[in-house]
Parts: structure tokens; sequence; C-alpha cells
């Protein structure tokens, strides 16, 4: 600590007002920042909550609550490897195996996307700001394991520059950030971020007889009779019950990096609701929405998706970890209480809406939270309109 | 008194034909005034056509030809139309205009004809006609009308053209493609490349219609008034 401490204060004086790299201050003074909490604290005067608490830590909270989803992705990209190749493999070798699909996308989601941030930074002369420790993460989170890096790149480049810089940069964007990167890849590349890509094959291998790289999403939107049995009967002869409840909950089967496991999403929800730092409503409402839109399809019936029990709809694609991690953004989510309700609802009946209805689009929740983030002010708006009038027709004078 | 009247009206008739004035009727639109980024004129078409250079370059000499006529005939009936029915009127000479372009597509490039056919069609609907015809040729001389239109179908082919070079470049991976020059630039050059699907939808479109407009107001310091 003192080592860093002291090799920032001997380049300091090159960054500050008068010295020969002046113009690019902001980069020093962010890394100064990322290492050290910084010493100016907020006038005494003023009506602002002081603590210690600033935007790095804040972020780091959700980087934190990302980790269970990102160590057990890591493992569960190894262990469908092998499940598919009809081969077993020990711990360690499925753990090696994720690491080298999720350390290159990391490093290519942070490089690209803090490499532009710093740009903008300096050529607008502005702190570089924090909101992209987040959504660098994500953006990893969200992609199939075996995607092309270059792909990555592009997405991660469209969408800091598209979906950020161009509104103002951090806690000026309108749409998720994370989300118009994978929403990008989807318009853009299909053909490597839908149909049956979410196993990690890899070049010219056998796969075990009878594998099929189907999520349960697709399985559900093929099915001819009863969602149930076919969840039941897929995978025999090579992953017996993979897609049974339990194992849905679990988490061990193909799809995004980071996505697949339910109960690693709850581990993260946990975490963000008990730190304060997501909210609970939104998460909450949106599990809340898709199984009210579930029952509702349940009881109309019609054709065998529509019939699944609602609860498969919170543990199948990708709605846990939206919920938790994307849906949650406070950027681009409604800031008032009753908001936060009514849009986590929304998207879980979109979502179920869009997977249900719609054979362009598999899964929903992307679309759903793209859709609602839209949404999201004019949500805060009647929601203050009402609470002006009711405030209004209470009062005496 | 009349000979002071006179005196004004030959002033400018003594106006040359390519004065600075007329000359800015022609240069304004393709930047400071342009339709599409600055007034924001005629966007359908922008997004709807651009996915190759072709049809962008047929659309865009299509409409700089219909602006222009149009432009020239209304400004020269601009004082006996009655201002109560004028878009009727307007609207009846833009369509001749747009009817003659639809046919001599047909009769000369058909399978363009056929790929275009809403479109010029609806270059009577198009934003830009109108609005030069309501903005400009109502309130000027035949001569000033028909080179601002020429101005605005210019600057309208513009962006229409280097929009549809940046799709059709990054979203099929081909240039001039129809045309006897077609370069299918990244097969030449041996490279594989995956068309980037994003941009041949109009969603793309309007996306990249967005950097084009950042692009020019941060080059000519456009600041949004509140």
């Amino acid at each position: 600590m003192k080592f860093l401490r002291n090799q920032l204060d001997k380049v300091k004086h090159n960054f500050e007002k008068g010295g020969k790299l002046e113009k690019y201050y902001y980069a020093y003074e962010a890394f100064e920042t990322f290492l050290f909490a910084p010493n100016t604290t907020t006038h005494g005067k003023g009506v602002h909550v002081r603590d210690a608490i600033d935007l790095k830590r804040l972020m780091m909270t959700v980087i934190l609550a990302m980790v269970p989803c990102l160590l057990f992705g890591t493992w569960n990209i190894g262990h469908q490897h092998f499940l598919a190749l009809g081969q077993t493999g020990t711990f360690g070798e499925k753990i090696l195996l994720g690491l080298g699909q999720v350390v290159p996308l990391i490093i290519v989601s942070y490089g690209v996307g803090l490499g532009i941030e710093f740009v903008f930074a300096i050529m607008r002369k502005h702190p570089v700001n924090e909101g992209y420790l987040v959504t660098g993460m994500l953006i990893p989170l969200v992609m199939p394991p075996d995607i092309p890096l270059w792909q990555v790149a592009v997405a991660t480049a469209f969408a800091v520059v598209i979906g950020k810089e161009a509104f103002g940069g951090t806690g000026m964007n309108v749409v998720n950030i994370a989300l118009t990167a994978r929403a990008f890849l989807y318009f853009a590349y299909p053909s490597q971020i839908s149909g049956e890509v979410w196993t990690l094959l890899g070049e010219g291998v056998k796969t075990v007889q009878g594998y099929s790289g189907a999520t349960p999403l697709a399985v559900a939107a093929a099915s001819t009779g009863n969602v149930m049995n076919d969840f039941a009967q897929f995978g025999s002869g090579w992953a017996e019950g993979i897609y049974s409840l339990n194992n849905l909950f679990l988490g061990i089967r193909p799809g995004s990096v980071g996505e697949t496991s339910t109960l690693m999403c709850l581990v993260g929800a946990a975490i963000l609701i008990i730190t304060g730092v997501g909210s609970g409503r939104i998460i909450v409402s949106v599990f809340a929405g898709a199984y009210a839109m579930g029952l509702l399809l349940n009881v109309i019936g019609g054709n065998p998706f529509m019939e699944m029990p609602a609860h498969y709809h919170l543990v199948i694609g990708g709605l846990a970890f939206g919920a938790v991690f994307m849906a949650t953004d406070p950027v681009t989510a409604t800031h008032t209480g009753t908001g936060k309700w009514i849009y986590g609802f929304l998207i879980g009946v979109f979502t179920v809406l869009i997977r249900v209805f719609n054979p362009a689009y598999p899964e929903g929740i992307m679309l759903a939270i793209l859709l609602m983030n839209v949404f999201a002010p004019l949500i805060d708006y009647f929601v203050l309109n009402a609470n002006k009038n009711r405030r209004l027709k209470r009062a005496t004078v | 008194m009349s000979t002071a009247v006179q005196e004004v009206v030959q002033e400018k008739k003594s106006e040359p034909l390519f004065s600075k004035k007329n000359k800015k009727l022609l240069s304004n639109p393709l930047d400071i005034d342009n339709p599409i980024t600055v007034q924001v004129l005629g966007i359908c078409s922008a997004l709807a056509i651009t996915s190759q250079v072709k049809p962008a370059i047929v659309m865009s000499l299509g409409l700089t030809f219909v602006t222009a006529f149009s432009n020239l005939f209304i400004s020269m009936l601009r004082n006996t139309i009655p201002s109560r029915i004028r878009i009727i009127v307007q609207l009846a000479i833009v369509s001749v205009w747009v009817i003659m372009v639809d046919q001599l597509l047909k009769a000369y490039v058909y399978d363009m004809a056929k790929l275009m056919s809403v479109y010029v069609g609806l270059i009577i609907t198009n934003c830009i006609v109108m609005g030069r015809l309501e903005a400009f040729a109502m309130g000027n001389k035949p001569w000033p009308s028909f080179l601002d239109g020429i101005g605005n179908g210019l600057g309208y082919g513009v962006i229409l053209i280097s929009m549809a070079f940046v799709r059709e470049l990054f979203g099929g991976g081909t240039l001039f493609k129809g045309l006897p020059f077609e370069w299918q630039v990244f097969k030449s050059m041996g490279i594989a490349y995956q068309g980037n699907g994003l941009l041949l939808l109009p969603a793309g479109a309007c996306i990249l219609l967005g950097i084009i407009i950042w692009i020019q107001r941060s080059i000519n310091g456009y600041r949004e008034s509140h």
C-alpha cells in the first residue's frame, strides 16, 4: 500500500496544473481514487448525507454480488463441455476450461470499455466515471461462452459510445449499457448469439450420441405435447435429468456465462438488498410479474408452452440474472417507490409474453428490460402526478 | 414615384445568375442547412432505402429533379395561387413530376423501379418537397427557387449516399452493388468479412444518422438552445 501511494505521489506533479501531462490529469485521478479513497470531503454546510461510501465503492459492491454467478458460470462452462463430449472431467479441469473462456472475455470488455471511457474523459475534461466498472463485468456474464472476442469488442465499443457517451456519460444513459451491447450483437451478428451456441464445444470435436444443444427455452418453444415430459426426457442417454426443476434452479445447464444459475443470482440479490445497493422491490416484482403472467397463460392454455407451469418461467433463461443485475440498474430504472413495483412487474410480464408468443426471440428478458428502460421516466411521471393529486385533495387550503 | 420603383426593379434584374446569394442557396443545404440533419425532413426515406448505394443515388437524383422543378413552377405561380388552397395546388404540381420520374425509371431502369416503387411514389409526401415549397418557393422568384430545389436535393443526396456507403460497406461487405463497377471490398482483399446485420436494419440506419448528426454538430459547434 505504502509503495503504491509513494509511486502515485512521485508522478503526481506531472499531472497537476502546469505539469507536462496536465491534459491527462483525469486519467491519473481515476487511478488514484480507484486505489485510495479520496481525501476530499463534502463541506460542512448544506444538506448532504455524509457517508464513507462513494460511487466507486458502490460499484464494487455490485461486482462482489456478481462473483458467485461468475464463479459458478466458470465451472459450468467446463461442466457442460465435458457433458456434451460424453467425458468426465475433474473439478480443476472444468474450472481451467471455464477460465480459458471467461478471462479473455473480461479482459476484452474492460480493456475496450475503459479505454473509450478514458479517451472521452480526457477529451471532455471530466473525471473518469465509475459506471463502467459494473458494465464491464456484466457484459462477459451475458455472452455465450465461445463468442468471438472481436464481436465482444465491437459490441462494447458500440454500447459505451452510443449507449452512454452520446447521452452524456455515466448516469445520463437511457438504456442499460450491458444490455445495449448484447442487443447489438443479437441484431448485428445473430448467428453467434442465438440458436445452439450456449455450450462450449471447441473445434472439430465429436459430441456424445443424442446430444442436443437446445436450451430449456428452445425445448419449451418447440414442444408439441407436454413441456414437462420434454424436459424430463431431454438429455436421456448423455445427461440424465439435465432439465429437471432442481437442476434448472441450480443452473447446471447451457446458457450465457453467468445467467444460468437462479440460485447464484439469488445470492447476489441478497448481497445487493442487504447492502442497500440494489432495489429489492424491483427484483421481487420482476419475479412476481413473470409468475403472474405465467399463471394467466396457464389459465388460458392453448399451446404446450402456454401450459408450462408458471414457476418454470422463473428458472429457465436469464430471467433471474436480468431481474437481479440488469433491471435494478439505478440509472435506467424508475426512481419512485411505487414506480419500481410497476416497472419490475411489467418487465416480468413482457419477458414471458415475448418468450411465449414471439418465435423470433426465444428469450425475452433482454428486450423487456430495454423496453421498460425507455418507459421508466413515464412511469415516474405518472406516479409523481398521482402523488401530487392525492396531496392536493388532502390539502385544506 | 414610378421612376423609383423602376430603379429598384432594374437593380434586381441586374443580379448575376450565380450571385453570392444564389450560390449560398446551393451550398447551404449541403452543410449548415442540410434538409436531413438540420431541418430533419425526409427521414423515412433516408432510413428505408440506404442499405445500398445504388438505390440511394437513384433516389437522390429523383428527389433533386422533383424538388427543383416543383419549386420552379410553384414559384412562377406563387402570385396566382390562392393561399387557402395552396397545398392542393402544390400537391398537383409535385405529383406531375413524381409521375414523370416514376415513368422514366420504369422505362429505363425497370429493376430499380421495382425495388423503389413505393418510395418513388412517396416522394410526393417527402417532407423536403413540401417543406421547400412552403418555406421558399412561395416567397421567392423562380430562379432562386430552382437553385434552392437543386441545393436541397443535393444536400439530401450527400447524406443519403454517405449513409448508404457505410451501410453497404459494413453491412454487406460490398460497394456499388448492382452497378457496372460493383466491388466486393472484403472478398477482393482476401478478408473473410461477416456482415453487420444491425446496419442493414432501419434501426441501424437511424443510429448511423444520429452519428452523422453528432459529427456534423461537433464540427459546426451547434448548441441546443433551452
